[in-house]
């Protein structure tokens, strides 16, 4: 069991995403590297960083940074939410592009390019549910 | 959390003359060239005049539009600074309108909009939309369709803040409609209600537009179709169109666009055409999957008195029977083969055909996900005209 934003679950969801043939699929032409940010709220008391970077169906690299570290990447994309709605998205009790249309995860970045790739969404989800989490909640 | 928006709506007869009560300097009406030769613009044009307020016509818009003619409605906006936007046609030209709105009001590309971010678009402008067809139910949405040209791929877009502040349903924008379009428009709003009726999306508040507008279809499109003087049967059509939008646009459409965008994309078939062709396999497929969808279909065939069979897999057949019925009826094609598309042409595209519909969020939204196999054989029953019964 990890919890959700350190390192060990990071990486336990690199490894999900690696080894999730229908992700391949899904993302073998996607290029484009994610913050996944848990925003201040309840449990949470600052802000923290997934990096994730996604290419050609695989994830090449993981990390977690802190909001005085966060300039060490910069990335195409940033989802940003509160804990309770990472944990609705992860539990599949609300569909990841619902969440960005009813603002409840903010995205930063090229909608349209999101918009061209929700089956890898959708398969990036399932590997998020592969992983088993704890919430700082 | 779930939102449920609509615009304030104008609709009836004389509707147009809601125009002479704005309050504003300058108005930026984004349309095509069609609409500009059939003299429609001149009506809206002249309403405004009355409320003092300074017109521009851009009417370069496009059937399904390129990211490219946005930016160049963006750039005549940046130019005019307009306070009112008009998106006057069909769903080509409103959904033209949005995006050049939020192009000018953020200082963004089409493809940069994202609902996630507030614009505050109102502090420039304010939106309009007056369809001439009664289909697309833009003028009821948010939602945006451009079509990225290098790609030849649709791209649905939009923001909260492209749902029109006003949308205004006046009769006389689509009295002089061909019969072809009429009826490729109006299986556009048969699908957009049936589609936002089942879809995962919908809410309690998409329900009651949802069933009504697909009432008023079956009972009116073909009246349109057959007489387009036919002014009760017009009104009421577009009527549909637009309550059809509140249902879709405030939940989601499903299956029938994902696989007619991507032979829109691909072959250029008319977006209503193309989805009201695609709209009974789909159906069939999904009857085929969670009792659910079959029992939400079955609930349109009784609200529709098209079957009042106590069973909801017979009822939601009924009600296949009967989309494909009012298709044939008003010159719709009910396979692709019965198009001008060649089987060696269709088989070709079948790699695009899949990867474009699998990648469509609208395939997500329904209780029964098509993977490509599944997808292949949606596609390829449309083009023989069989049953999608697996």
């Amino acid at each position: 069991m990890a919890v959700f934003g350190t390192i060990e679950w990071a990486t336990a969801f690199m490894e999900a995403i690696n080894s999730s043939k229908p992700y391949e699929e899904a993302a073998k032409t996607w290029e484009g590297d994610f913050y996944f940010i848990i925003e201040v709220g309840g449990a949470v008391k600052e802000p923290g960083y997934q990096y994730v970077d996604l290419w050609h169906g695989k994830c090449r690299k993981v990390d977690v940074v802190t909001e005085a570290t966060k300039d060490k990447y910069k990335p195409e994309f940033v989802l940003s939410a509160s804990i309770a709605t990472w944990r609705k998205v992860a539990e599949k009790k609300v569909d990841p592009i619902q969440a960005i249309v009813t603002r409840q995860l903010k995205l930063t970045g090229n909608m349209g390019k999101v918009m061209r790739a929700v089956k890898a969404a959708q398969e990036l989800v399932n590997c998020v549910t592969q992983v088993k989490t704890e919430y700082p909640e | 959390m779930q939102f449920f928006g609509v615009p304030f709506t104008v609709f009836g007869d004389d509707s147009l003359q809601y125009l002479n009560t704005l309050i504003g300097k300058r108005a930026l009406i984004v349309t095509d060239a069609n609409i500009v030769k059939l003299g429609l613009d001149e009506l809206v044009r002249a309403e405004l005049k009355a409320a003092n307020i300074e017109c521009q016509v851009f009417d370069g818009v496009e059937p399904d539009p390129s990211l490219q003619t946005v930016e160049k409605a963006a750039a005549i906006a940046r130019d005019f600074k307009p306070d009112w936007f008009i998106g006057l046609g069909g769903g080509s030209s409103m959904d033209a309108c949005k995006s050049s709105l939020v192009c000018y009001g953020a200082g963004i590309g089409p493809l940069d909009m994202s609902p996630s971010d507030f614009y505050n678009l109102k502090a420039k402008a304010r939106l309009i939309c007056i369809p001439t067809t009664s289909g697309t139910g833009s003028e009821a949405t948010w939602a945006i369709v451009l079509t990225d040209t290098e790609q030849d791929r649709k791209v649905g877009l939009g923001s909260y803040e492209t749902l029109p502040d006003i949308a205004i349903l006046d009769p006389r924008m689509v009295m002089s409609l061909p019969p072809q379009i009429t009826g490729d428009t109006g299986m556009d709003a048969l699908c957009h209600a049936i589609e936002g009726y089942v879809d995962t999306w919908r809410t309690r508040f998409t329900d009651g537009p949802g069933l009504v507008a697909i009432k008023l279809v079956f009972e009116n499109l073909k009246k349109a179709y057959d007489n387009g003087k036919d002014e009760d049967a017009r009104k009421d059509m577009m009527y549909a169109a637009s309550m059809a939008g509140t249902c879709f646009g405030n939940g989601m459409a499903g299956l029938a666009h994902s696989t007619g965008h991507a032979i829109g994309g691909l072959f250029h078939m008319p977006h209503g055409r193309a989805v009201g062709l695609y709209l009974p396999y789909t159906m069939e497929y999904l009857i085929s999957g969670e009792d659910e969808t079959t029992g939400r279909y079955a609930e349109i065939a009784r609200f529709c008195n098209i079957s009042r069979d106590t069973d909801d897999k017979k009822c939601a057949k009924a009600l296949v029977a009967a989309v494909r019925s009012l298709a044939k009826s008003v010159g719709q094609p009910l396979a692709i083969k019965d198009t001008n598309i060649k089987r060696e042409d269709y088989i070709k595209q079948m790699t695009g055909l899949i990867e474009r519909a699998v990648n469509e969020l609208m395939t997500l939204t329904v209780t029964r996900v098509a993977d490509n196999d599944d997808l292949e054989k949606i596609f390829t029953c449309a083009y023989d005209g069989k049953p999608c019964d697996f």
